[in-house]
């Protein structure tokens, strides 16, 4: 036992070293200096393509820069996949933090909870074309009534079908939900190697419009308390009609049990589904691929012949920091990236829906493609709740682990969304 | 002195985090971060997905390291078998199954069990079936994925130890008239006894703390979850939700049953009168 008092001292001396040193915890106030030159950085999103963006933003700074002479802008673009981990590094070190970001719009809630978004409802009720941004995105910007943001574009999902499947098997575009299903069901009947829609376990934004066609909610509440209505009898009955489309008849469980958005839009364009619910944002996908030429789009329908399934309103916004030590700038830069003009012109560049219903319109009327979009938006679109547990409750997949336990029969729709609402009132209530 | 650092130190933080309300909010200075006693461990222990996590870790492990021992064992004793030939291309894969890393290994797995594409599929006559979507099928796909970059450690480290007992010792077991099996129960595997327990102890540590083959094989936990082991469960609680204080929680439990395992199996062995 001689290495005993040793190795007390050792550890004695470990836990006087340690005990210094809580887990770190970073100064993340506003730094409520306002300078009015020096240099602002930009954090935006990288693109697939992203040269025409690139085009779109720079015509900005250079707008920017005539107004603001003795102020520099760096603009990084940031990979999308990694955001999640840039931006909260972002949060914990504000001295390397940029001054503007771009952000999807269903982290904005999160990021305000982390304490990394400026409030900016003064200067968002001041902005003279802000009252032409439509209802949606302007929720998606905020958070207990406060403005966290501007809206930057918008993504909605609507249903592409193949013409020649159709054409060549007599059927025509589903106008309702039951007829959606029928349709998929006689399409893959008629060609087995094909799934008649493509759909996804794990593909919640396909999913959600099933739920609110129905007539149920994700949740209820406003501002800071939300309760779960998943479990809801309309929610179920969404979510019947939604896992319903798995099995034999249309997209195998064992194929389509794990997949995601982007896989069936995948499936899609590479000309294995007659269907599939795809974003405008997947456009260039399917025109890449083996449908191409050969496809259409109209809204999703709902319940009801005639009517548009409400979609989930995607997109991103752009925000300012709080840690940022040139508010005025920041903010004067993101009403200028988020402008109808810089909207505009990103449309033409990129193909992202305008925020602004006016600037929706226009383009609408120059580009056909995006019609059904604009018509499933003009529907009246929907939007996650704007809690920070949403960022939980998303990353922790309980939704899809949802759908995933109906469509593999683990358990039976009551079961899971009992369990999806128990797991999401939990995190609603830790989120406070 | 420095040793000690480096090893008290993160263990510290992880038991101090674990008892601490710890989020993004808290690291990026939202809100403060508080004191929660046992708070979060009341929390994990009352969740019932944390349990069947756990017991399925644990069945998964067991399977894993039987099976790579087995493996491992039975590949050694055949290397002291076979000519000098066989026994270098034998060598030669199984150092190319060691060398590979483990994300690239899973994926070269998954690929070969794909339901579209996949060589083992079309050489079984499988047509699509898909071999993560079950549970078990899962499960099996990674054990062997597991094994397959694990045994050449075994393998090795137990080939090693053979050619280090007497030939006499062997001979006269032959001239017995023991068979193969007689030969490795009674003569070889008492005489590697001290390195089979290091192999063990390795092979259920490494195996309980599996990660990158279950995160890239099942997408991140299987359909619905069904694939999860604690590590993975870990890091979904700790990174993917940002739950910092959780996913520490989870990991103390994780070091004091590895703790309890390696001592409990020590135990054992010196009461058998084996010193190591």
């Amino acid at each position: 036992m001689k290495l005993a008092p040793r190795l007390a001292v050792l550890l004695a001396a470990a836990v006087v070293a340690a005990t210094a040193c809580a887990p770190q915890t970073s100064d993340n106030s506003s730094s409520g200096k306002d300078e009015k030159s020096g240099t602002l950085r930009v954090w935006l999103f990288q693109e697939v393509n992203n040269k025409p963006k690139e085009k779109v933003v720079d015509a900005v700074l250079a707008d920017f820069k005539k107004a603001h002479e003795d102020t520099k802008v760096t603009v990084e673009y940031i990979p999308v996949e990694t955001r999640a981990q840039r931006i909260k590094a972002a949060f914990n070190d504000p001295k390397s933090a940029p001054d503007v970001i771009e952000f999807g719009n269903t982290d904005t809630a999160g990021y305000v909870k982390d304490g990394g978004l400026a409030d900016l409802t003064e200067e968002f009720a001041a902005w003279d074309e802000a009252k032409d941004a439509d209802p949606t995105a302007r929720q998606s910007v905020t958070v207990d009534g406060k403005v966290y943001g501007a809206p930057y574009f918008v993504g909605v999902r609507a249903l592409y079908y193949r013409t020649d499947v159709f054409d060549e098997l007599g059927l025509k575009a589903p106008r309702t939900l039951d007829e959606l299903a029928a349709t998929a069901k006689q399409v893959h009947a008629a060609k087995p190697d094909l799934y008649g829609i493509a759909v996804g376990g794990a593909y919640t934004y396909g999913a959600m419009p099933f739920i609110w066609a129905n007539g149920g909610e994700l949740a209820t509440g406003k501002g800071g308390s939300y309760a779960s209505a998943i479990d809801s009898a309309a929610a179920r009955k969404g979510i019947e009609a939604y896992t319903s489309l798995f099995g034999d008849g249309n997209c195998p469980a064992a194929k389509c049990a794990g997949m995601g958005g982007n896989d069936t839009v995948t499936a899609f364009a590479s000309g294995k589904a007659a269907m599939a619910i795809g974003g405008d944002f997947s456009h260039q996908a399917v025109e890449a691929g083996k449908a191409k030429g050969k496809y259409a789009v109209v809204p999703l329908p709902g319940v009801k012949s005639g009517s548009i399934a409400p979609a989930f309103a995607g997109g991103n916004n752009v925000g300012v920091l709080k840690s940022t030590s040139h508010r005025t700038l920041a903010v004067d830069l993101m009403k200028r990236l988020a402008s109808k003009k810089a909207q505009g012109e990103l449309f033409d560049a990129m193909g992202f829906l305008p925020t602004f219903t006016d600037v929706r319109q226009q383009v609408a009327a120059k580009e056909p493609f995006v019609k059904p979009f604009v018509d499933t938006l003009a529907a009246g679109t929907k939007f996650v709740p704007a809690s920070p547990a949403w960022a939980t409750i998303d990353s922790s997949q309980v939704l899809p682990t949802m759908f995933q336990e109906v469509i593999s029969g683990k358990k039976d729709v009551g079961a899971a969304a009992g369990d999806a609402a128990r797991k999401m009132d939990d995190a609603f209530g830790s989120a406070g | 002195m420095v040793l000690g650092g480096l090893l008290v130190y993160p263990v510290y933080q992880l038991g101090l985090i674990s008892f601490l309300e710890y989020t993004q909010a808290q690291v990026s200075g939202g809100e403060p971060a508080t004191f929660q006693g046992f708070g979060n461990y009341a929390e994990l222990f009352g969740d019932g997905e944390f349990w069947r996590v756990l017991l399925a870790t644990v069945v998964f492990a067991a399977a894993c390291v039987v099976s790579t021992l087995a493996v491992g064992c039975a590949l050694a004793v055949l290397l002291t078998r076979v000519r000098a030939v066989p026994r270098l291309a034998l060598m030669l894969a199984a150092l190319g199954a060691w060398a590979t890393p483990a994300v690239t290994g899973s994926t070269v797995w998954l690929l070969l069990f794909d339901p579209d594409f996949g060589p083992v599929n079309r050489m079984l006559g499988l047509g699509d079936h898909s071999w993560t979507y079950g549970r078990y099928s899962a499960f099996l796909l990674v054990l062997l994925e597991v094994v397959w970059c694990s045994f050449p450690f075994v393998m090795v480290t137990v080939y090693a130890g053979i050619r280090a007992v007497p030939a006499e010792v062997l001979e006269a077991a032959a001239l017995d008239g023991a068979s193969q099996w007689r030969i490795w129960r009674s003569v070889l595997a008492p005489m590697l006894r001290p390195i089979l327990v290091v192999v063990t102890i390795q092979s259920v540590i490494w195996d309980f703390k599996v990660f990158t083959q279950i995160y890239v094989m099942t997408g991140g936990g299987g359909i619905a979850g069904q694939n999860l082991v604690l590590n993975v469960y870990a890091y979904q609680k700790a990174f993917a939700s940002s739950q910092y204080s959780l996913g520490s929680a989870i990991g103390v439990v994780m070091l004091l049953i590895l703790l309890a395992v390696t001592l409990v199996y020590l135990r054992l062995l010196r009461r058998q009168g084996e010193e190591l």
